[in-house]
């Protein structure tokens, strides 16, 4: 079987460049890239995709969502994340650790590998976690867990307190290749608080979360950085002292990279006005001089990667008092729409854009992929960056609801997408 | 006529001038029903209210009761112990039973902030706070901003000083803002701990030190330390705070000669205030609890005692 993308951009991340190209794909791989024009039918056999007024993209690789299974299945499945994320352009998707039970032995990373097969969608990377339950305490097996197929370790939705624990998992993961992304957040400082802390957590009178609770621990993070040299990557960052912190490491050359996510570029914690729970993450959205911060930060290369740490969340979650909510909100269906946006403002270009969500995670993670170039693997997706719509809770695939961007006008959809040269989503005409 | 054009009192931040000062001289024309031999009078015969208290409360509770029953409302009173919400009912769950049952208005005191905005989401009946969590607790504001017209005869122009857990307090939060609306000049004082961030966007001045923040003023309002803020390491003891903030007759000494002492009860006799000052001849805090019940009658009479009746 031959397959034939017909003149459309393609976008190369390494090299910065889009152009119009005609893609060949032959047995899963991208057998040859062809000026335009210079590409043929070979016979029946070749099945032609016309993609004149669409732009070739790499497949997305969003290297922090949460897929929910094994343990809360109501909220997500890896079918449906699967789902959610081919939809949303993504061919790649690393799952956070934070399931029930949670992901800290080989068994349960088995089971995740397994799902994602019977799924047959996105191409899931699990991330195990660094200390066994997460609970800071003693580290996972991680050369079993890498074994087994995990490709990074995290305690998201924690930091691990104790730093020698901490500088050990560094140490201990450089040998077996395995990244460790951190979630910084000094508990003792955010605990009780519900949202950023500063005029609004002031004005609508909800216990805010500081700052410095995530800086803190980035600092840290940076420190042990440069005293193992030993790589760690900032899970979404979210303001603007961090940044600087990550500015000045790299500048020092310490092994450190970071991630943000579309809603901390996008949205400011006046967002939460009138209690709205879609508007509750951790961390939480920060004040508009932040959002300048993370954006400056992506356009300089501060910040590495853009991941969704797609959060579903069920109405059973969401639908409370404002503090009783759980943290998170989706973000598979949105990330593609929010990033050309960024595109557009001049912030980022588009092949810039376009790396920070494909080749750069799967650097990060030390996975092939994010790269179409004569012989990779055909993981790509195909969009219309222009199409402009409201988006609505029908575009969303995901089990669970909960944007804060349902109802606002978007720009930029993904119309499919294919994984090893097989097209596994595309939209309905 | 002046209309009341609302259909919940979701926090003072609402309202516009002209509404508080309804609120106020409605208040201060249903007053003397309390005064009365007989105090009730038929206005909100055949209205329902519901007093869903999920937290526990005494005098706010009351106030609301007996502000309802003195215009021949129906009440019912449901607290979350005696409520299915300790059976794990979500707040909208037993909101949505509540409204089954339609009722004209439901007064709710939640730990959560925006707990009645939830609520006013979700219900057709009105929706009163009394009090959630550290947002607002209008209703005490109103009562307050009324006491302070009653013994100054105005509130323009008048120097306020709030002392205490501002932070944690909605009394605080709604004070201020009626304050400033209506013309007041407010400074907070307490320990920093004490005091939020960006305080100054609501537009008062900050001193930490309540002698700075009393001298001169009119108005002196105490808050409530609530004594579990220990725990969290707002401040190291009882003994040191009353030491450092609480108010003496010496501090309130440095007052105008005619201010005024409140306090939105319970009071922590000894802690937030001695008892020379609570009981003392600047303190009008019964006066409070007496309005309480005239500016809540008002308040249940201006949303719902209106058009359809």
């Amino acid at each position: 079987m031959r397959t034939w993308i017909k003149a459309g951009s393609v976008v190369d991340p390494v090299r910065g460049t889009v152009e119009k190209v005609e893609l060949i794909i032959e047995k899963g791989k991208i057998a040859e890239i062809l000026p335009p024009g210079s590409a043929e039918r070979k016979g029946p056999q070749t099945k032609i995709i016309d993609a004149s007024d669409k732009v070739i993209l790499p497949g997305l690789v969003d290297m922090h969502v949460h897929l929910r299974e094994p343990g809360y299945e109501y909220k997500e499945t890896i079918a449906t994340g699967g789902r959610a994320g081919v939809a949303g352009g993504f061919t790649t998707l690393a799952c956070m650790p934070n399931t029930n039970p949670p992901n800290d032995s080989r068994s349960v990373t088995e089971f995740i590998l397994e799902r994602a097969k019977e799924a047959g969608l996105c191409r899931v990377l699990p991330v195990a976690a660094i200390t066994k339950g997460q609970k800071g305490e003693t580290l996972t097996e991680f050369g079993d867990l890498r074994e087994a197929g995990a490709v990074a370790l995290s305690d998201d939705g924690f930091s691990v307190k104790n730093s020698e624990l901490m500088r050990r998992a560094l140490e201990y993961a450089k040998y077996h290749g395995l990244t460790v992304i951190s979630h910084c957040e000094e508990a003792d400082l955010s605990r009780g608080g519900v949202m950023h802390e500063g005029v609004i957590s002031t004005q609508v009178g909800l216990p805010g979360i500081p700052s410095a609770s995530e800086e803190i621990m980035v600092y840290r993070d940076i420190c042990l950085a440069k005293l193992t040299k030993c790589p760690v990557h900032i899970a979404h960052v979210s303001t603007a002292g961090s940044v600087e912190l990550i500015r000045r490491a790299k500048e020092e050359e310490v092994p450190v990279s970071a991630e943000t996510a579309p809603h901390y570029f996008t949205l400011d914690h006046r967002a939460v006005a009138g209690y709205n729970t879609h508007a509750k993450v951790n961390p939480p959205l920060r004040t508009p001089e932040d959002v300048q911060a993370i954006r400056e930060g992506l356009s300089m290369g501060v910040i590495d990667v853009i991941a969704t740490d797609h959060a579903p969340h069920s109405t059973l979650e969401k639908e409370l008092e404002f503090d009783k909510a759980a943290f998170g909100m989706i973000g598979l269906s949105t990330a593609l729409a929010l990033t050309l946006e960024l595109v557009r403002e001049g912030v980022l270009g588009l092949a810039q854009a376009v790396k920070k969500l494909s080749y750069n995670p799967a650097s990060v993670l030390g996975v092939e992929a994010g790269h179409l170039k004569e012989g990779s693997t055909a993981d790509l997706s195909l969009i219309d960056p222009e199409y402009e719509y409201v988006f609505g809770e029908a575009d969303i695939l995901s089990k669970s609801k909960n944007s804060p961007f349902v109802g606002k006008s978007l720009r930029g959809r993904n119309e499919l997408t294919m994984i090893g040269g097989k097209v596994v989503w595309e939209r309905e005409t | 006529m002046r209309r009341f054009d609302h259909k919940d009192l979701l926090g003072i931040g609402q309202l516009r001038v002209e509404d508080i000062e309804l609120v106020l001289d409605t208040a201060g024309s249903l007053k003397e029903i309390s005064e009365r031999d007989i105090k009730k009078v038929p206005t909100l015969r055949g209205k329902s209210v519901v007093n869903f208290f999920y937290e526990p409360s005494t005098r706010t509770r009351t106030s609301f009761e007996m502000a309802a029953k003195r215009l021949s409302a129906d009440t019912v009173s449901l607290s979350a112990t005696g409520s299915s919400m300790v059976k794990g009912e979500t707040l909208i769950d037993t909101a949505r039973d509540l409204q089954a049952m339609n009722p004209d208005l439901i007064v709710i005191k939640h730990s959560s902030s925006g707990a009645p905005h939830l609520l006013s989401n979700r219900v057709e009946a009105g929706i009163i706070n009394a009090g959630d969590g550290i947002n607002e607790h209008p209703t005490q504001a109103l009562l307050d901003l009324y006491t302070i017209r009653e013994k100054k005869s105005k509130i323009k122009g008048l120097e306020v000083a709030i002392i205490g857990d501002i932070s944690h307090s909605r009394v605080a939060r709604s004070n201020i803002i009626g304050l400033i609306k209506m013309g007041a000049e407010v400074t907070v004082a307490g320990p920093p701990t004490m005091i939020p961030p960006a305080i100054e966007a609501l537009g008062v001045k900050v001193t930490y030190d309540p002698a700075e923040a009393v001298k001169d003023k009119d108005v002196v309002m105490l808050l409530r330390i609530q004594l579990e803020r220990q725990n969290r390491a707002l401040f190291p003891g009882l003994r040191e705070y009353a030491s450092f903030f609480g108010m003496n007759s010496d501090v309130l000494s440095l007052a105008k000669p005619d201010v005024i002492l409140m306090h939105p009860g319970p009071m922590n006799r000894g802690v937030e205030v001695t008892s020379e000052v609570a009981d003392g001849p600047y303190s009008v805090i019964l006066a409070q609890e007496a309005n309480g019940v005239a500016v809540r009658m008002a308040i249940l009479y201006l949303l719902i005692g209106g058009s359809g009746n």
